[in-house]
């Protein structure tokens, strides 16, 4: 399944410097995602955007992440040739994540 | 216990006016605070101010007030907000005429001055944060330097009687904890209530990002009446306990998805939430829906606040330049793509001087490269795009231009060119000690 399936998310910016939040529909999922949505799987998820490293930090309060990606956003909002100069739409990317729920392809989580 | 309704009325300079107008109109709310100046506002703003010196604030403060003033006069409603820009006692003495033709009388109008530093930094070796170099360093293309100021000339000023309340870089959870520190008297150095009172303004300031706005995704987060999205209300008690709700029968929902999505908005570590007044610690929130549309947020706490404040250093960093081309139907993006390769070509010919350029196909590539886009299958249309920095307007033009020419010199049926280029204000920050702004509250009465 895609995580798309378990979490919603939400990018923010300041700078150069991207936030993607990844939080849990369900609490009881958090652990799918603090052992499944690691900063080495986002980094290289983000390999051709971002240039710097990929902090995570935890939210056991609210079931949640917070990705902090340094040198990500073209040299930052004012100055980027992108189109998403603030990078919002990174989160949808990241939702596209595979999550594999220890069931099987075949077999949805129950 | 004794508690406010602080209502957020905008989340940006350019937000819905009648969400706000309904806020007052059936919030039940005693403060309305707008949130109206992005990251580089100020320094255009500055700019703004260069060629007008009675200009320089926000350019939808009439239209704003107008639609609000006469509902929060006759409520005894008061407002805070950073519509000021570069030029706050210049807005106030505009919002004073505002509210004369409006046969309003006696409105306390009070100006925060003194986030503009660029004295105090223009010349220093601060280092900057984000890029390498000092102040100095940048020398003349410097434009504006603003220190995000904390809340006490805010709740200073309404503790003298302001009914409004205008400033021009102030941090944003500042707005919404003015109103606190004001009606509660918070110590200044209660650091778990100013952190409670910032997680508290970081949910309300962007508006709608919490009632729905910004969140909604068919299939997995549906949300209703976007159209009529209504803005959030933040129920404030003396202890600090909070709930964050809306006008009943607005469109949009307060639900603990929404509160969660805007509690890590823009946040970097969730234990240190660098403010002005405190440095925020939202690692113990808890939400939890006790009612529709009605989330209690509680757990906020706080350390004690640096001694340095952030400025907002705006400054003339380059040019950019763009075109853009569409083609549609059959072999669409192969033709998009010889159109780019066609460009790329040019600019080498031509000599075009640019220090870094994007060649993209939007709705293919535009957004995350080639890499995460090799999914898609073949599109209908498809947009071509070429962009660069240059170091003048002159080689920006230049750019748009090269794609204009594929009109008749590019690949068939290409159309609806659009070209353009523009300076670039960027902006950097830096770390200012606190001691060297120096805010003060100037009145006007209209």
């Amino acid at each position: 399944m895609k995580l798309r399936d378990i979490a919603h998310s939400r990018t923010g910016d300041k700078g150069n410097i991207s936030n993607i939040s990844v939080i849990a529909f369900d609490e009881k999922l958090y652990p799918l995602l603090l052992s499944q949505v690691t900063s080495e799987r986002v980094k290289a998820l983000f390999a051709g955007v971002v240039a710097g490293t990929v902090v995570r930090y935890e939210l056991p309060n609210i079931a949640a992440l917070n990705f902090v990606m340094d040198q990500a956003l073209g040299g930052g909002v004012t100055r980027s040739l992108a189109l998403d100069a603030h990078g919002k739409s990174l989160s949808s990317a990241l939702l596209d994540l595979e999550i594999d729920d220890g069931f099987g392809d075949t077999d949805p989580a129950p | 216990m004794r508690s406010i309704r602080i209502g957020s009325g905008a989340g940006y300079s350019g937000d819905r006016i009648e969400p706000a107008v309904e806020l007052a109109e059936k919030g039940d709310i005693q403060y309305l605070v707008f949130e109206c100046l992005g990251e580089r506002t100020v320094a255009l703003a500055q700019q703004a101010r260069m060629k007008n010196p009675d200009g320089g604030y926000d350019p939808l403060l009439e239209e704003r007030m107008r639609a609000v003033l006469p509902i929060c006069a006759a409520k005894g409603i008061k407002l805070v907000t950073n519509m000021g820009a570069a030029n706050p006692v210049a807005a106030a003495r505009k919002i004073a005429e505002i509210a004369r033709s409006l046969g309003l009388s006696s409105l306390k109008i009070a100006a925060v001055v003194g986030d503009d530093v660029l004295d105090a930094c223009k010349d220093s070796d601060l280092p900057m944060l984000e890029i390498d170099g000092t102040m100095r360093q940048l020398g003349n293309r410097v434009l504006s330097a603003n220190a995000y100021l904390g809340v006490a000339p805010m709740a200073e000023a309404l503790n003298a009687g302001a009914d409004i309340v205008i400033t021009g870089r102030a941090s944003d959870p500042a707005l919404f904890l003015a109103p606190m520190i004001h009606a509660f008297g918070w110590a200044m150095d209660d650091w778990n209530l100013l952190g409670q009172g910032t997680v508290a303004g970081h949910l309300l300031e962007c508006a709608g990002q919490i009632t729905g706005g910004y969140f909604a995704d068919p299939g997995f987060k549906d949300v209703h009446g976007l159209a009529r999205l209504g803005f959030p209300i933040g129920e404030v008690s003396e202890d600090g306990s909070l709930v964050i709700t809306k006008v009943v029968g607005s469109g949009g929902a307060v639900t603990s998805a929404t509160c969660k999505e805007q509690l890590l908005y823009e946040v970097h570590d969730p234990k240190r939430y660098i403010q002005p007044d405190v440095v925020a610690d939202f690692s113990q929130v808890k939400i939890e829906e006790i009612a529709p549309d009605r989330v209690r947020v509680s757990g906020g706490r706080g350390t004690q606040r640096t001694d340095t404040l952030k400025v907002s250093v705006g400054y003339v960093d380059s040019y950019i330049g763009e075109g853009q081309i569409s083609y549609a139907g059959p072999g669409a993006v192969a033709r998009g793509r010889l159109a780019l390769d066609i460009v790329r070509e040019r600019m080498q010919l031509t000599g075009v001087a640019t220090s870094e350029t994007r060649f993209e196909l939007i709705g293919i590539d535009s957004l995350h490269g080639a890499d995460l886009a090799a999914r898609a299958g073949e599109p209908y249309e498809v947009r071509v795009r070429v962009t660069g920095r240059t170091e003048n307007l002159r080689e920006a033009v230049r750019i748009g231009n090269e794609v204009e020419t594929l009109y008749t010199n590019g690949p068939a049926a290409g159309g609806g060119v659009t070209k353009s280029a523009r300076d670039v204000v960027a902006v950097a920050s830096v770390l200012l000690p606190r001691d060297l702004a120096k805010p003060s509250i100037k009145f006007v009465e209209a």
